[in-house]
């Protein structure tokens, strides 16, 4: 029999339905690694052992009697961003460490419903405020992989950092991230894995904590395409309690994988050949153009001439959003509370004690972009510019059916770097930034390492709601990158 | 535009954050890169653009106007840092 952890979802699923093996089986081989690794790598915040024994019992007898869900089994990694009914939800703040939330996000609801097994909580950037996981209440997250001939700890993005790590290290099968402004995307690329955002409005934001709603989207993390498929399928659907919830059919994703690349545009645009790429970041997606245009596939130059205010916009807008979002952390609801003199004693003393750094620094760079006299210079000038963004993307999809680009500038580095001031950090997601305020579908898929022997990942962009097409050439790419490098940490057969 | 220690401290004041004189400078310093960054927005014209609130390709969907949850206090009061009966409880407010 394989390594239990080494197989992708869509295998283990055949696993489990011939019986090769049994759900609580590949349940304890996860536990067994996350045991064996996670005192190295700091993937989760909460570890959920005996429930994910229980829930793996549970699809075992499911199987028996003929009701498997479509994941029965498979033993997942959550975001520490999604509400689980009796299971403490922290967001990586200390805010929010003594909260357990009376009830379940609907994406979570959904992939239990599914049969899916949960292992734990896995560890982010505070509130899903961060590139690198440096900012968790819980400690940073190390990437799994690491620089040739180095044991230096590297960051494995953020800010779904430890659903990343999670599932490069194989103590999870596949992981629920959600994506702000690349917070799928980034991690996915750092540390080798597939991650893909969806359409906004495609799965439900009810029950996930609130960062900038307007941006926010739940999606899968795994190590393949299809694995990413196969999740989104079961996490995507209208929700009526999510106002933005899209009111679509949920397609099949899984048999859009197969769909090749024989006929499709892709637009190469020309505004992400930008400085601070690295070389073999530039030289990859060479490749990669090289691989779809083999693979039947026409390539044509597209722009999209407001890419570089992309960040800049995002900077207002997300801030600003998160202002308004953070202010129900007030200490007397739910969350921590520091005690005061009096109300505003309590609320500003418990703010303070609770959110890290680089919340402070957003909610506040929020509360002045939205503040009297200065709202129309930046927010809504912000919201003008998302528009022109918008309008890039459109025209460009009126000529192509995809987008190919990098994921990110660079490959992962290391803890502590780019830490010197916040605009630095931010300059990790200059590739994934436009997508999120379009609201257009990505996907980044692990194409090649770097010099240093890290991966890289590719970006494929989709039209709104056409994440098939998306899986069709993510699909194409990673057939032709035939990416099967492995990191340093990860779970391993014993001797 | 360049914010001063005040504005600093009315930012933080607003946003309902207690800040020590300590953090004062160092905010000033990480909030102004971040205005700066932003300032290249200037450059774009937008004229006659309409602006974009969100990412979602539809109009807000209106539901009806009827309650369709509720009966849970004590749901909604597990995790309350401090309560009375089935009340939230906060420092005196009024003397």
């Amino acid at each position: 029999m394989s390594f239990l952890p080494d197989l992708t979802i869509a295998a283990a699923l055949d696993g489990l339905a011939a019986k090769r093996f049994s759900a609580v089986e590949l349940t304890a081989a996860h536990l067994d690694a996350i045991a064996k690794l996670d005192g190295q790598l700091n993937a989760f915040i909460t570890q959920t052992p005996e429930l994910a024994l229980q829930m793996a019992q549970a699809a075992d007898a499911a199987r028996a009697a003929g009701t498997a869900g479509a994941l029965a089994g498979i033993p997942l990694a959550i975001k520490d961003l999604f509400c689980t009914e009796g299971v403490r939800t922290t967001a990586a703040s200390k805010i929010l460490e003594p909260f357990i939330p009376p009830y379940e996000s609907t994406v979570t609801a959904q992939l239990k419903a599914a049969g899916a097994v949960f292992l734990g909580k896995a560890n982010l950037d505070e509130f899903a405020m961060g590139s690198s996981n440096m900012t968790s209440a819980y400690g940073a997250v190390t990437n799994p992989w690491q620089r040739e001939g180095s044991g230096e700890k590297l960051v494995p993005g953020g800010s779904s950092g430890g659903s990343a790590a999670a599932v490069a290290s194989r103590m999870a099968m596949g992981a629920t991230g959600t994506d702000t402004g690349g917070s799928i995307r980034q991690p996915a690329s750092f540390t080798g894995i597939t991650g893909i955002k969806p359409t906004y409005g495609r799965c439900s934001r009810y029950g996930i904590v609130a960062f900038a709603s307007s941006l926010d989207q739940a999606g899968p993390m795994a190590r393949s395409v299809e694995d990413c498929a196969i999740l989104l399928g079961a996490m995507s659907g209208f929700d009526a309690r999510d106002s933005t919830s899209a009111e679509r059919m949920v397609p099949d994703f899984r048999a859009a994988v197969r769909r090749g690349v024989k006929g499709l545009r892709i637009g190469v645009p020309a505004e992400y050949r930008m400085d601070g790429m690295s070389a073999e970041t530039e030289a990859l997606w060479a490749k990669g153009i090289a691989w779809l245009r083999e693979q039947g596939a026409e390539i044509v130059d597209v722009s999209l001439p407001h890419t570089k205010y992309g960040l800049p916009v995002y900077y207002i807008v997300a801030p600003a959003e998160a202002s308004s979002n953070l202010a129900r952390y007030d200490g007397v609801r739910f969350g921590a509370r520091v005690d005061g003199e009096d109300l505003i004693d309590m609320y500003e003393k418990t703010r303070a004690a609770g959110f890290g750094a680089e919340v402070k620094r957003r909610i506040m760079i929020g509360t002045y972009v939205l503040s009297a006299g200065y709202y129309d210079a930046y927010y809504l000038k912000a919201q003008k510019i998302r528009a022109l963004i918008l309008r890039d993307f459109d025209q460009a999809f009126a000529k192509v059916d995809a987008l190919l680009t990098p994921t990110a500038p660079t490959a992962a580095f290391a803890m502590g770097e780019k830490m010197d001031d916040p605009v630095t950090m931010y300059l990790n997601d200059v590739f994934t930034v436009p997508a999120s305020l379009a609201g257009v579908p990505a996907i980044s898929v692990p194409a090649g390492l770097d010099g240093q022997g890290l991966p890289l990942g590719l970006q494929v962009i989709g039209r709104h709601f056409d994440e098939e097409t998306v899986f069709a050439v993510g699909a194409a790419l990673e057939q032709a990158a035939g990416f099967t490098a492995l990191p340093a940490i990860r779970a391993k057969e014993a001797a | 535009m360049s914010l001063d220690t005040a504005t600093v401290r009315r930012i933080a004041k607003l946003a309902r954050i207690r800040v020590d004189e300590a953090e004062v400078a160092t905010l000033q310093t990480e909030l102004n890169a971040i205005l700066g960054y932003v300032e290249q927005l200037g450059e774009v014209d937008v004229e006659g653009v309409t602006p974009l609130s969100g990412g979602a390709q539809m109009a807000m969907r209106l539901r009806q106007d009827i309650v369709t949850d509720g009966e849970i206090p004590e749901k909604i009061l597990a995790n309350a840092p401090d309560r009375e009966g089935r009340f939230f409880a906060v420092p005196k407010v009024v003397e």
